[in-house]
């Protein structure tokens, strides 16, 4: 129980931070990325200060035998850089372009029910799945040709 | 729309997001990256990883409420773009994440701050192609 009461802590904290830092706030994502007109420079001071602060938190951390509640530290161990990644993270980029919002920027609010936040994340669970049910696809061998 | 610069609160949000971030890889060892919290909550490992995970969402989820309760509002949500535009870009998060395997917190924050080639390859790219996509709406098309 306390591994939940901590874990759903830290999601407040995480909640809390994306509100505080407009990262929730589709005007002013994308006007972060509107060099050319209205640019507010806001997230650029997000993503600085939460890369710092979990760089350095991250050495300490991960200089430890294991986590708290867990065996082992869970890490993504792949390093390809492979088209999956570039194509997909461009799509993502295109997307966030045209809404301002990010998945991390969104969780948090969708307990607003506002509209437009309820129709951005029924269409990006549409995505996701989507998006699954074609990489099973493209994952599972083609049947030869007689 | 113009937004003002806020300095303030863009470093303490930010500080608050990597604490988060640094805690959850401290106690349950796991990147904190919202595509891969929320994807596993439809296809679990097992109860215990969809009982965290939902926990996780759940006190993301409290933040508008604990905000209202400070500031006497919910945050503000400022929408500049069309409902079109909303769930196409929705369509297209959804897609490029799950391709991407990841978004702005787990490969711009938690990847980056690892140090992953992948993670910065990945920033990078979606980093350039939003401020392109912001170009072309406001400035090619908008006019």
């Amino acid at each position: 129980m306390a591994r939940l009461i901590i874990t759903y802590l830290i999601g407040l904290i995480f909640g809390v931070g994306i509100v505080l830092s407009g990262m929730a706030n589709p005007a002013k994502v994308l006007n972060f990325f509107d060099f050319a007109g209205t640019w507010d420079p806001s997230l650029l001071l997000v993503m600085v200060t939460a890369l710092v602060v979990t760089f350095i938190g991250y050495r300490l951390v991960l200089g430890r035998p294991a986590p708290v509640f867990e065996r082992r530290f869970a890490l993504p161990t792949g390093s390809q850089i492979d088209r999956s990644l570039v194509l997909g993270s461009a799509t993502f980029g295109i997307g966030w372009g045209l809404s301002g919002f990010c998945p991390g920027g969104l969780l948090p609010v969708i307990s607003t029910t506002k509209t437009e936040v309820l129709l951005f994340t029924a269409a990006m669970l549409g995505g996701i799945f989507l998006a699954r049910r074609a990489r099973r696809a493209l994952a599972s061998p083609q049947p030869q040709a007689a | 729309m113009i937004t003002g610069f806020t300095p303030l609160a863009a470093i303490a949000g930010g500080a608050l997001i990597g604490l988060a971030s640094v805690l959850l890889m401290a106690t349950l060892g796991r990147i904190l990256g919202a595509t891969g919290i929320l994807a596993g909550v439809f296809t679990p490992a097992n109860r215990s990883d969809l009982d965290w995970r939902l926990a996780l969402l759940a006190g993301m989820m409290t933040a508008p409420f604990l905000w209202l309760a400070f500031t006497g509002a919910l945050p503000a949500i400022d929408v500049p773009v069309s409902r079109t535009s909303m769930l196409i870009g929705g369509l297209l998060v959804g897609i490029g994440v799950t391709f991407g395997s990841g978004c702005t917190s787990g490969h711009g924050v938690c990847g980056m701050a690892r140090l992953s080639p992948r993670s910065i390859v990945a920033t990078v790219t979606f980093m350039a192609f939003t401020a392109l996509t912001v170009f072309v709406m406001r400035h090619i098309i908008g006019g």
